[in-house]
């Protein structure tokens, strides 16, 4: 072949130039490294969406069957502290979004302050869902078989149909979403380490990009649970 | 198998001489375990795969034995029904969804758009692993009693029946996340990675087609996986959402199967219409007919697919609305995929036809895949449905377009692709009599069974009315030559490893670059240079034309004329400086 006459002298291309360290070899330049990222990233978003739209339609589906089930269930979440969940989590997507713009502008130590405050915030809101959780648990209001409410404002929904169907979709939900929120915990800490050892800076900050772009995913479900599950 | 040696172009006697490829340069067992190259990515699942194919062929033989007679032949139906399921578990779930594109995509898509590897090698490497921990699961869920749903998993039954279902399902939630980190990284690899000059119009139909198959596998695996977990927290926690005792819907279930299960349809067929252009462009020698509508008739199957998934639950109650809109939609997939076949028959009109192996698997394909696309159209029909649903007739639909399509074509493949994975040839005489088998004996399997299904013999029985028996025994007979054949082609392969004939760089005189810009066995790095591309990847006579060919008429028997090399791309004054 044509390719074989050529081969011994021409240069190979692993080693004419010299790459930023962070350059893995098959990029021709840190451009293409970092699209390539950030698609990849979106791609898994939408992985993301899809894993829970089956569980946003067998919430519609059910909704559609046992309406008044859904709402006598639902009046027993606790609004108040949903809403405040609300605030901590939208307060800490703008705290990882300033994350990425103090790493746009080399500013490391403000990337890490809002690294670290992304991740106290995040903490609360798996706080304030342990307690919401607990105070369920207290009155046998447990998914699926278990489900055996007694005691306060609970003790009305052994006489509803299918009740237990709703928390039954309530713990699968906020389950999944919480999984995705401690998985989101360890990731930050994880940047927030790399940050704090110096691997970022204006030229190359991928991970804290797309660790900000999986937050937000974590946020956005959270937008459409909170109303769906408390509000309506 | 003589035709090889005299291709004019192999100026090259020692090329195995120049020392490194991507097999040699490391070759601890710790080296292919920890690679990140796409290419030995693509050996190791071959290697998998390739046991998972036996297991579940092994099984279909066993099950074709015990319905070579009415009554209990040789085994228990509960364990016929263990039988079954596992063929269908292992097949679609564990070979079929991932084969083509972790075997061929892997090793080829990335030489295929001059690219050095995929985007993500070590995301790559991590779905070998996942996978392994999905086939551990699997056969976790043997140990454990094995399962007996089929591999439909219908609830309420598999929510009641044995351990194993636990076990599998969760092997494939997790072996889902195999084939998503495969398809994310092929969609990353196709838009970011193609060499200068690869545009959207010059990227082989086979990347074309693993395009639209990547798009279907990020967007509906999430749906099995979830439906996966729910329908485990069903049987751990009785969550009621498909349990009807405790206000859940079974039929929601099917939908929810359905919806990822259909289109994954398509993550098995659409690569192999990929290899499907390849083989005919390269073994007609001509330009491929209707590039355009190929590649982009591979699309809109991938979409479409995502709309059909109700024609599986015409007898299921769903409303007959949505079951007329249903049955609608899914004629319309006859549409892209009838502009398939006609675009490869065009091409096979006055083309220089070079009988190889290869293009006898593409040859069958047309055939076989035909018969699977018509008999789909035909139970997709409403009120034939209601009579074929659960027939053989349906079991022998998907066997034409499954195996008759998608196993023959990556059969095909890797005929085609033999050479440049392992630098050796395999035995053109048997591999055309092992090509002849498999066509004879799927046909003699499946063609009966067709009849059988339509004259009501039930499909996932162990035992049949006496009237069945001469064609249920046509076809045990038939699984018997489809075996042979098989088994032929594992041995000498094998045989080709040690002792078959060097391989050429370009043995086909393909005009796509893992063949005419990469060495007989690969670089590490794929490419000493990274290629320039200047035409299309079927444009033979442009080829010809630099080569002073002219009338495009090369053949294979007359010495073969292989494509010009693309020239190499300017070194980069490197974009980070």
């Amino acid at each position: 072949m044509a390719t074989d006459t050529d081969i011994a002298p021409a240069p190979t291309e692993t080693d004419h130039h010299d790459h930023p360290a962070h350059l893995q070899h098959h990029f021709v330049s840190s451009e293409q490294q970092f699209d390539s990222a950030k698609l990849g990233m979106w791609l898994f978003l939408i992985t993301e969406i899809l894993l829970f739209s089956a569980m946003f339609v067998a919430y519609a589906v059910y909704r559609q069957w046992h309406p008044e089930t859904f709402v006598a269930a639902s009046e027993t979440l606790n609004v108040t502290m949903g809403t405040i969940n609300t605030i901590v989590l939208l307060t800490s997507s703008l705290t990882v979004a300033l994350s990425i713009h103090y790493i746009q502008k080399d500013e490391v130590k403000k990337c890490i302050y809002n690294l670290g405050a992304t991740l106290v915030l995040a903490g609360g809101f798996m706080v304030i869902k342990y307690f919401e959780y607990t105070s369920k648990f207290e009155h046998g209001a447990y998914p699926g078989g278990m489900f055996d409410p007694h005691g306060g404002h609970y003790a009305q929904l052994a006489d509803v149909p299918f009740a237990s169907q709703f928390f039954s979709i309530y713990f699968v939900m906020t389950g999944i979403h919480g999984l995705h929120v401690i998985i989101g915990m360890a990731v930050i800490g994880w940047v927030a380490v790399r940050a704090w050892m110096g691997s970022f800076s204006s030229e190359y900050y991928t991970p804290v990009e797309l660790t900000g772009l999986y937050w937000h995913l974590v946020d956005i479900v959270w937008i459409f649970l909170f109303p769906m599950l408390y509000l309506i | 198998m003589s035709t090889d040696t005299q291709n004019t172009a192999v100026a090259q006697p020692d090329e195995h001489e120049e020392g490194e490829n991507y097999l040699n340069h490391e070759t601890s067992v710790w080296s292919w375990l920890s690679t990140k190259d796409h290419k030995r990515i693509g050996v190791l699942y071959c290697v998998t795969l390739a046991l998972v194919f036996l297991a579940a062929g092994v099984l279909a033989l066993v099950m074709r034995a015990e319905l070579s007679g009415p009554g209990e032949t040789m085994m228990a139906n509960d364990t016929y029904n263990q039988v079954f399921s596992m063929h269908g578990i292992m097949m679609v779930f564990l070979f079929l969804v991932p084969s083509i594109p972790a075997i061929l995509g892997n090793f080829v898509l990335p030489m295929q758009i001059g690219a050095k590897d995929v985007a993500f090698p070590r995301l790559n490497l991590a779905s070998w692993y996942v996978y392994l921990a999905g086939a551990t699961l699997t056969i976790m869920a043997l140990l454990w009693g094995g399962v007996d749903t089929g591999w439909t998993f219908y609830t309420p039954y598999s929510k009641t029946t044995g351990g194993g279902v636990l076990w599998m399902t969760s092997a494939i939630f997790v072996a889902g996340f195999a084939n998503i980190f495969t398809g994310l990284n092929f969609i990353v690899t196709i838009h970011k990675m193609r060499a200068p000059g690869m545009t959207w119009n010059r990227l082989p139909l086979f990347v074309w087609g693993m395009y639209a198959t990547s798009i279907v596998q990020v967007l509906a695996t999430p749906v099995i996986g979830i439906t996966m977990v729910l329908l485990i927290l069903e049987q751990v926690l009785q969550i009621g959402i498909f349990d009807p005792s405790l206000g859940g819907d079974p039929v929601l279930f099917q939908h929810f199967f359905w919806f990822y299960s259909h289109p994954a349809v398509y993550i098995m067929i659409l690569p192999a219409f990929g290899i499907m252009s390849e083989l005919i462009a390269t073994f007609s020698r001509s330009r491929i007919f209707g590039y355009r509508a190929i590649a982009l008739s591979s699309v809109a199957i991938a979409m479409l697919g995502f709309l059909v998934w109700g024609h599986h639950m015409f007898v299921s109650g769903q409303s007959v609305v949505s079951s007329i809109v249903f049955s609608l939609i899914t004629y319309l997939i006859g549409i892209p995929s009838g502009i398939k076949v006609f675009n490869w028959v065009a091409t096979l009109y006055k083309g220089s036809i070079w009988l190889q192996t290869p293009m006898i698997y593409a040859l069958s394909f047309l055939f076989l895949f035909s018969i699977g696309g018509f008999t789909g159209i035909m139970v997709g029909v409403l009120s034939v449905d209601v009579h074929l649903h659960d027939t053989y007739y349906i079991v022998s639909h998907f066997h034409y377009v499954m195996m008759g399509g998608t196993v023959v074509a990556l059969l095909g493949g890797m005929h085609y692709w033999w050479p440049k994975i392992t630098g050796r040839m395999y035995n053109e005489t048997l591999g055309k009599i092992a090509a002849f088998l498999v066509f004879v004996g799927f046909n003699l399997t499946f063609f009966p069974q067709l009849v059988l299904g339509a004259k009501g013999m039930p499909r996932r029985y162990a035992t049949y009315a006496d009237r069945f028996t001469d064609l249920h025994q046509l076809s045990t007979a038939g699984s018997g030559v489809l075996g042979v054949g098989l088994f032929l082609v594992l041995g000498y392969a094998l045989w080709s490893l040690k002792y078959g004939e060097k391989a050429p760089a370009n043995p086909w005189g393909a005009a796509t670059l893992e063949w005419t810009n990469v060495a007989a066995l690969p670089d590490p790095h794929n490419f000493k240079r990274t290629p320039l591309i200047t035409r299309g990847p079927y444009d033979f006579h442009l080829a010809d034309e630099v080569f002073g060919g002219g009338d495009g008429e090369a053949d294979g028997d007359q010495g073969l004329r292989v494509p010009d090399a693309a020239p190499a791309a300017p070194l980069e004054p490197s974009r980070d400086a």
